[in-house]
């Protein structure tokens, strides 16, 4: 691989005002045993470059196997994508070729992973596993991947990084290997980064640092971000934009002052009303009665329908559409829809 | 509970031994009898004092010689009172754990003494430590590996009947059983099934039932929602609420969700590499914090609610927390703290409620172990 072959792939960093990545009526499912489960069930988003968009849900909601999806790292089979699109610059990833798709995944989209112990290998020094993003990439020599990898830790704010760059990731406190999980979707500057539960596994303290420096970068470089997290918390402290995900399907979307202010859809208000605040002491928690879904067996109708303390005889029936959001007296609310046949109920109480 | 904590209590840094009422038990049989007597409201049932583990590290194989030690919990003191809740935080590696361990007796404390109704329990063996260890239970974080996949749910739940049958006899088992399924929400028809049958919450509620099994007074709960989906969190920790006014039962709850456990606590105590840095009230704690690791750790956490967060001070600390194998000396947390100053790297902090704040009435005034303690609202907007 040549540094000359790097041309063949578009890089435009400036937008063309289209987003930079569209996913279109997307699903996956897996085919095991038991059945067939419809992990995603036709989700839509976008992100345009230097923006924020996370995207919340419990676990089992679909939002890791989209993700997949967009990385193109999904083990199929057992997985399938029997529909949808997903646009990245205009351009369909999964009618690419391998080839194609290998110049996109880590150079223009790169990933951060939750677990940054796992996600690294425990025998390689991290110098040697960043450069090797400068020596596959970019046919770079030993040593100056190794440069390049000591510039890079600095980036991500490791102190002493060249005096660390032969260290191994066990030698690393959880902070800091999530940093250089960071340092390495940074490595070949991509216009996207999708990052899965970045802070999960990280304390709080902690977890602010993570956040901050993601959030200087992406400034930095404009990139997208798709932010995936079950963390109401850390969204509200980043995003632009989210998306609420169920049982393989979006339900609601709004931008993130709003979503907060005004949830139109019941299971958000749940999610917002059944965490604890920090900044008072409340009663009885307001809990969502059930458990989330089995995959293999959605509810009929809208998957909520069970849990929900608004559920009508339409919604044991009909699957909901994402429909557009508006005000009471039908003003526009941009970027906002729900997938609940009661949204103006639940919005406008 | 929260004003008994504060005027009950000697105002002293470390309370000495001679503050605990010591039963002079000679016997067994007098522990024992000290052990199943009841404690009133309000009163404490938990001293803790002066706890200490370290953890030795050595080098060498066939002569192995210590080369220093984890000083992973290192001179805690608490009590806990009947009845009420005591939160316990602080970020991954500070020793909570271990202090949860200890108060199992699970671990063997290095020093200190933990009181339970006047019998030091780290002094306990044979019938009376078996007493003890029928009224203190607990429930772990993770549901997915705390039960054997190879019992049945009522084979789990029943255990602690095999070692203490005095509390259900052989024939009352099964009944006994479908009852605690029946008071943790589960269908007690489930009782044969197996634990991979059952959700992440529902897994919770079996650890809990297990927890109950033998009519416990005290119950350690280490991190017990934090595997768990958000909207399954809600229902476990009401459970947890209601099972204790339900049982009277006197809570210690581990976690690094602060908000959860505002929600949840009477009191809070803030731990910082092995020494709890602050402690009181849930409300001294949340809306007037005044060490500065503490008023760090809460203004870190993030508000769901954007609006909130924009008129939030946050305080960004640099850092990890130093290894406790090596502490800093003095105070501990002089390494990421924004007002150390020379008086902080030569001298230890007490845990005591600062001199400037002891003759006011303010919420401010409980116990702080810092030299420049300062109220500071870090969790409300401005």
């Amino acid at each position: 691989m040549t540094i000359i072959e790097e041309t063949a792939v578009p890089s435009p960093r400036e937008g063309d005002g289209g987003p930079l990545l569209e996913v279109r009526d997307l699903h996956v499912e897996f085919h095991t045993r038991e059945g067939v489960v419809r992990a995603v069930n036709g989700v839509n988003y976008n992100v345009h470059a230097g923006e924020t968009l996370a995207v919340l849900g419990e676990s089992g909601s679909g939002k890791s196997v989209t993700a997949q999806a967009i990385m193109g790292i999904l083990d199929m089979p057992p997985a399938k994508i029997p529909q949808g699109e997903i646009l990245f610059r205009g351009e369909d990833m999964l009618k690419m070729s391998g080839e194609d798709r290998r110049k996109i995944r880590g150079r223009r989209i790169a990933m951060i992973f939750q677990d940054a112990l796992s996600s690294l290998n425990p025998v390689l020094s991290v110098g040697y596993q960043l450069g090797e993003m400068f020596r596959v990439h970019q046919g770079l020599s030993k040593k100056d991947a190794k440069a390049k990898a000591i510039e890079l830790m600095d980036r991500v704010k490791i102190p002493a990084a060249a005096a660390r760059v032969n260290d191994y990731p066990h030698q690393f406190s959880g902070g800091m290997r999530q940093r250089i999980m960071i340092a390495m979707a940074l490595a070949l500057e991509p216009d996207l980064i999708i990052a899965d539960e970045p802070t999960t596994a990280l304390d709080v303290t902690v977890q602010a640092q993570v956040m901050d420096l993601l959030a200087e970068l992406q400034r930095e470089y404009n990139m997208g971000l798709i932010l995936i997290t079950h963390d109401l918390g850390v969204v509200a402290d980043v995003a632009d934009k989210i998306a609420v995900m169920y049982a393989g399907r979006i339900v609601e979307r709004a931008p993130i002052h709003e979503l907060y202010k005004r949830p139109a859809h019941p299971y958000t208000r749940g999610l917002l009303d059944s965490i604890p605040r920090l900044d008072q002491k409340g009663q009885e928690l307001y809990a969502i009665k059930g458990l989330p879904p089995n995959l293999l067996h959605v509810p009929t109708g809208c998957a909520f329908n069970p849990r929900c303390p608004k559920a009508q005889d339409i919604c044991r029936t009909d699957v909901p559409d994402l429909f557009p959001v508006t005000e009471r007296d039908g003003g526009e609310l941009p970027g906002r829809a729900s997938a609940c046949h009661f949204w103006k109920e639940t919005i406008h109480g | 509970m929260a004003e008994l904590s504060k005027n009950d209590e000697p105002q002293d840094a470390t309370p000495n031994v001679s503050d605990v009422e010591v039963v002079d038990a000679h016997s067994e049989t007098e522990a024992v009898a000290a052990i199943e007597a009841p404690v009133e409201r309000g009163e404490p049932i938990l001293q803790v004092r002066n706890l200490v583990k370290h953890f030795p590290l050595t080098q060498g194989i066939l002569f192995k010689k210590q080369i220093g030690a984890v000083k992973a919990v290192d001179g805690v003191s608490f009590d806990l009172y009947q009845g009420e809740t005591l939160g316990i935080v602080g970020e991954s590696g500070c020793g909570k754990s271990t202090v949860a361990k200890l108060l199992m007796n699970l671990e063997r404390a290095t020093a200190g003494e933990i009181f339970y109704k006047g019998q030091d329990i780290t002094k306990l063996s044979g019938r009376a430590m078996k007493a003890v260890r029928r009224n203190i239970q607990m429930v772990f974080q993770d549901p997915y590996t705390s039960l054997n996949p190879r019992m049945t749910v009522g084979d789990i739940i029943g255990e602690p009947f095999d070692i203490h049958p005095e509390v259900a006899p052989k024939g009352d088992r099964r009944k006994r059983v479908q009852e605690l399924l029946d008071v943790v929400g589960l269908n007690p028809e489930y009782i044969n099934r197996y634990p991979h049958q059952f959700s992440g919450g529902q897994r919770q509620r079996i650890g809990i039932a297990r927890g109950l099994a033998l009519n416990p007074e005290i119950i350690i709960c280490d991190e017990p929602v934090s595997a768990l989906d958000v909207s399954v969190q809600a229902q476990v920790i009401n459970l947890m609420e209601r099972l204790q006014d339900e049982f009277n039962l006197s809570y210690i709850f581990i976690a690094h969700d602060l908000s959860i456990v505002r929600h949840i606590s009477d009191r809070v105590g803030v731990m910082y590499l092995g020494k709890i840095a602050e402690i009181g009230t849930d409300e001294q704690i949340y809306d007037h914090p005044t060490h500065p690791y503490t008023q760090a750790l809460l203004s870190a956490v993030p508000v769901p609610d954007p609006e909130a967060r924009e008129g939030r001070e946050r305080i960004i600390l640099s850092g990890d927390v130093p290894s406790p194998a090596n502490p800093p000396s003095g105070c501990r947390f002089r390494t990421r703290c924004w007002k150390a100053e020379d008086k902080c790297a030569n001298e230890v902090p007490l845990l005591a409620i600062p001199e400037r704040f002891k003759t006011s009435d303010t919420p401010a005034a409980h116990e702080s172990a810092c030299h420049f303690a300062e109220e500071k609202d870090v969790v409300h907007a401005a």
